[in-house]
Order: C-alpha cells, then structure tokens, then sequence
C-alpha cells in the first residue's frame, strides 16, 4: 500500500482534475450531442465554482447542498439567456456564447464579491476523491441512459437535421433549451467540485482558453459516444504532465492536438466505425 | 478633453476597423471565421519589432516584412488546413476550431521564442513630433497610424469595387459553385483573400503595437474579441459595415472608458456583441439570411 499512497500524495491533484474535466468533457458532449457548438462552458463552471465557493466561505452551507447550488445557479442562467441565444445556429451560436463567456469573466472581474482579478482565496478543501468519482459516474449513467431515451433521439435527430427534426414534430426549441440546461448544471458542479480543492480560484481561469481546452477535449476524443469525451480529457490534463520538459510549449501541443485531430481524426480518438474498420472483418477492410 | 478623447477613438477605431476587414473578407468569400487573426494580428507586431530592434530597418520597411510575414502566414493556413479541409466538405464549424487551434500554437511559440514579458519599440525608432491643433496633443505618430489605416481600407475598397480580381472575390461570395462555373480560379482567390486579410491583421498589430508601444504573447486574444464584435456589429462579411463596426467600437470604447470606468471599457465591446446577436444577429447593415435547407 506504501506506493500507492506515495503516488496519492504526488498525484491526487492531477487525478482529480481528470475527473473534473471529464465531467467538463461530458457537459460539452451533451451540447454538442444536440447539434449545438456552446462555447459557454467555461463561464457555466466558473458562476459555479464562485457560487459554490461563496457558499461556503460566507454562509457555512453543508457541501452537498453546495455542490447542488453550485450546479442550479449556471442552469438557472442558462434558462435565461437560452431562450434568445438559442435562437441563433452555428458560427453566430458559437460568437454568442463566446460573448457571454467574456461577459461572466469581465462581471466577476469587477465585481467586489468574488475578490475581482485576485479571485477568491482559502476555500476549504472540501471535496474528496470518491465525490469526484460517485459524480462522474452518475452522470455517465444518465447520460448513456438519456442517449438512449426518447430525449436522447430527438437530440440526435436535430443535430443531424434540425428542419426535419422540427417536421417530424420535435419541440426543438425545447429540446435545444434542454440540452443547454442540463450541459450548464454538470459543467457548474464540476466547477463547484474543482473550486473545493483547489484551495483558490480566479477569474483568469474561467475566460477563452478554459472555453478552447473543454471543447479540445470533447473534438479529441470524439462525441460519438461517451467514452470519447472521457478519453479526451484524460489526455488533455496528463498530456502537460507528460510534457513538463517542453515548459514554454506546453500549449503549442495542445494547439497542434487541435489542428491535427480536426484534419486527420474528425471524428475523434473514439471513433467505432474506424475501429471496426480496423479489427473488423477482413471483408470489411478492403471495402 | 473630448477632442481628445475623440482623437483617441479615432486612432484605435481605425486600427479595429483594419483588423475586421481581414476578419469579414475571409468570412464573406470562404465562409470561415478564421479564430487564428487574432494571433496573425501579434504576430505581425513581433515580426516588425524584430526586424526594427535587429535588423535596424526603418520602421516602414518593417511594416511591410511584417505584412508579408502575416499574409504568408495566412495563405499557410489556408492552403495546409482549411483547403484539406474544404475538399472533404467538412461541416462549418470544423474550420473554426481548426483555426482556434493555430492561434494556440503561434501565441505559445511567441511566448517561447520571445518570453512573456512586455516588448517595446525602442524611442527612437518611433514617429516624433506633437502638435496642438485647437488645444489638442497630437503625435505624428497617431496621424501617421490613422493615415496608413484608411489608406489601406481605400485601397482593399477599391480594388474591390473596380478590378477584375475584386469583382470575381464578390461573385465567389456570392456562391463559389457558380464562380467557379464562370471560370473564376476559385481555389486561386481563396489563397490571395487569406494572404490580404492575414496581411492587414498583421500590419494592423504594428500599428496597436506602436500606438500602445507594448507587445506581449497575448495582444491577440482581446483583438480577435473585439474584431468579432465589430464584423458582428456591422455584419458579417460585410466590408463597409467592418469599417463603420470598427470606427464605432473605438468611439463607444474609449467614451466608456473615459465616463465609465477603465474595466468597463473592455466589458462593452462583448456587450454590444451579445447585445447585437440577441436582438439583430444579421448585425447592424447585414442582409437577413435564409438558411438553404
């Protein structure tokens, strides 16, 4: 047991952010499942981690309904905002949500509350190991339950064609709405999860480049199933760990994982057809 | 003190308007938003500090490496990304993150190549001279600044109005498929528009980069911010609408900086963004679009 908790003491931190991203991973997934590029992620998991951490240090609330709040807040601002932003598709999609990520970063700037530029700092280590994992797990389960609910087909059938998905007698308004929600609640929860252990939080790291690593993740692994996202963030958060020798270029590879998967992989690391491609019959090689 | 404020918005509205104008012709001929002019744009303002600081070459003659280098640039993306990823008709967006990725590579490797840390133009390299035209200061500098910004524009305006080249880049705009079907290089005009609109991103980092004087890894990131607005504000791929976005942007900027507060300055430009898509995503004088189904 001596090495394992030698590599606890080293590690722990790095296994908890994988855990973090990949719910981070999930919640693009969910979006991106819909047909929706959402750049808003990142501001959804910072109102989180602020809220959540505000809770803590000011009112003393218990952690479970910390967490809870934590994930209410951000879906409660994505029900407001959705209704108009979700109006708009693709490139302008993406630019709004952008916008409004800015937006949350600038606000939580300035405000007096959340510590401006300096952040919030001594939040209490609150979050532990098995939180992270019960969480994720849960939210895998209902995730691979809604893919295959009703829910999850009409998700599907917008993505590939929103007119038809409407002609078919999909409310896709709602759907849309839905899909955003529930994507702004685990990325507001896993804020709230990460802020609980990393003892500090800022708003440098909510704003563009959070934005960019979530969806890095998600293009990675490849959204086709649940496991691509879970594969990307894992190797997005090791990947520096794996590079510390290159310091100054650490996000150059991030950069050129980009560019790289969208030219070669689109469809991600996880990609079934590929694979059965591969593997399968030889018949099917040649094809 | 208005007037100067005035003077300020000009001088910075000229500069945005410059950087949009990249921006909204790459979107309006290849229907890309290409997320790497922003770090084109730092780009362009390392590569003429470097040919001025060590080449010692005067300043215009850095101007114009530094628009070669960008434009280079961006006829690179362009031919080693987006034309692959145009000839497997990849999906819209797939461009967009493409080209995210680009600008995370070429901010990282300035930073690696030439640290963190605020660079500056060495004094005496830069334009001297003030005046006081009516109680206000002006620096040569800013008329020079704001000189060379609508010459470009006058000139990008008037080859696009009265060439042949400018004619075939408003029909590929209009819908490539028929263009080329005219006979028009499609292909050929893609790579030309990239360097151009990389060009004018890399020379409008010159001028933010002399006008602040100050040139870091990530100047990019809130210029390409801003030019989002302004093509949004004016419509996309709409050249006249970038202008007019562009000028408008400094103006409400520099206002609310000078009335609000310093912080609030920045908060307006994504404001306004959010504000316009919300209420009018075809942006102020853009056309509403159907979607072909």
């Amino acid at each position: 047991m001596e090495w394992f908790n030698d590599f606890w003491s080293t590690y722990s931190t790095l296994v908890f952010s994988v855990g973090v991203h990949a719910l981070l991973a999930l919640s693009i997934w969910l979006t991106l499942s819909c047909g929706l590029l959402s750049l808003a992620n990142a501001a959804f998991m910072g109102i989180g981690a602020y809220v959540s951490a505000l809770l803590t240090l000011q009112l003393g609330w218990s952690f479970p309904l910390v967490l809870l709040t934590g994930g209410i807040a951000p879906a409660v601002v994505a029900l407001l905002i959705g209704a108009p932003v979700l109006r708009l598709s693709g490139v302008y999609l993406a630019m709004a949500t952008l916008a409004f990520g800015e937006v949350v970063r600038i606000t939580v700037l300035n405000l007096e509350i959340t510590g401006g530029p300096e952040g919030l700092n001594g939040i209490p280590l609150e979050t532990e190991g098995w939180h992270i994992a019960a969480l994720l797990a849960l939210t895998i389960y209902g995730l691979a339950r809604l893919r295959r609910s009703k829910v999850g087909r009409a998700f599907e059938a917008i993505k590939e064609d929103e007119v038809a998905a409407r002609l078919m007698g999909i409310n896709v308004d709602r759907y849309k709405l839905l899909a955003f929600t529930l994507g702004s609640f685990i990325a507001g929860v896993a804020g709230a999860l990460n802020a609980h252990f990393t003892f500090f939080i800022s708003p440098r790291e909510y704003g563009f480049e959070a934005a960019v690593d979530i969806l890095t993740m998600a293009v990675l692994g490849g959204i086709s199933s649940l496991i691509g996202p879970l594969l990307g963030s894992s190797i997005i958060t090791l990947l520096p760990e794996l590079l510390r020798s290159l310091h100054d270029y650490r996000s150059f590879v991030n950069g050129a994982v980009l560019v790289l998967v969208v030219l070669f992989l689109p469809k991600g690391l996880w990609d079934p057809r590929r694979f059965r491609k591969w593997f399968g019959k030889a018949k099917g090689a040649e094809a | 003190m208005l007037e100067q404020q005035l003077l300020n918005a000009l001088t910075l509205g000229s500069v945005y308007a410059l950087f949009a104008l990249g921006f909204t012709l790459v979107f309006g001929v290849l229907a890309v938003i290409n997320l790497s002019h922003g770090a084109i744009f730092m780009v362009g303002s390392y590569a003429a500090l470097w040919l001025v600081s060590h080449l010692d070459a005067p300043l215009w003659l850095a101007m114009l490496g530094a628009m070669l280098l960008s434009g280079t640039l961006g006829l690179l993306v362009d031919v080693l990304i987006l034309k692959p990823l145009r000839a497997r008709n990849a999906p819209h967006l797939t461009p967009m993150i493409a080209t995210i990725g680009v600008g995370i590579m070429l901010t990282s490797a300035a930073q690696g190549m030439f640290g963190a840390e605020v660079l500056r133009f060495p004094e005496e390299t830069l334009p001297a001279g003030e005046f006081i035209v009516g109680g206000v200061h002006v620096r040569a500098l800013e008329i020079a600044i704001v000189a060379i910004a609508f010459i470009l524009m006058a000139v990008l305006f008037t080859a696009l109005k009265r060439t042949q080249l400018g004619r075939a880049l408003r029909a590929i705009a209009e819908s490539p498929k028929a263009a080329s079907l005219l006979g028009i290089n499609v292909e050929g005009l893609f790579h030309v528009t990239s360097f151009v609109a990389a060009a004018l991103g890399g020379i409008a980092g010159v001028l933010i980069g002399l006008d602040f004087n100050a040139i870091t890894p990530q100047m990019g990131q809130p210029m390409l911010h801003k030019g989002l607005a302004v093509i949004i504000l004016g419509g996309m791929g709409d050249i006249r609408g970038a202008l007019i976005g562009g000028l408008f942007l400094g103006f409400a900027e520099v206002i609310s900086k000078a009335y609000l507060s310093s912080q609030m300055g920045d908060a307006v430009a994504f404001g306004l963004l959010f504000l316009i898509l919300l209420v009018r995503p075809s942006g102020l004088f853009g056309r509403v679009l159907e979607r072909k189904a």
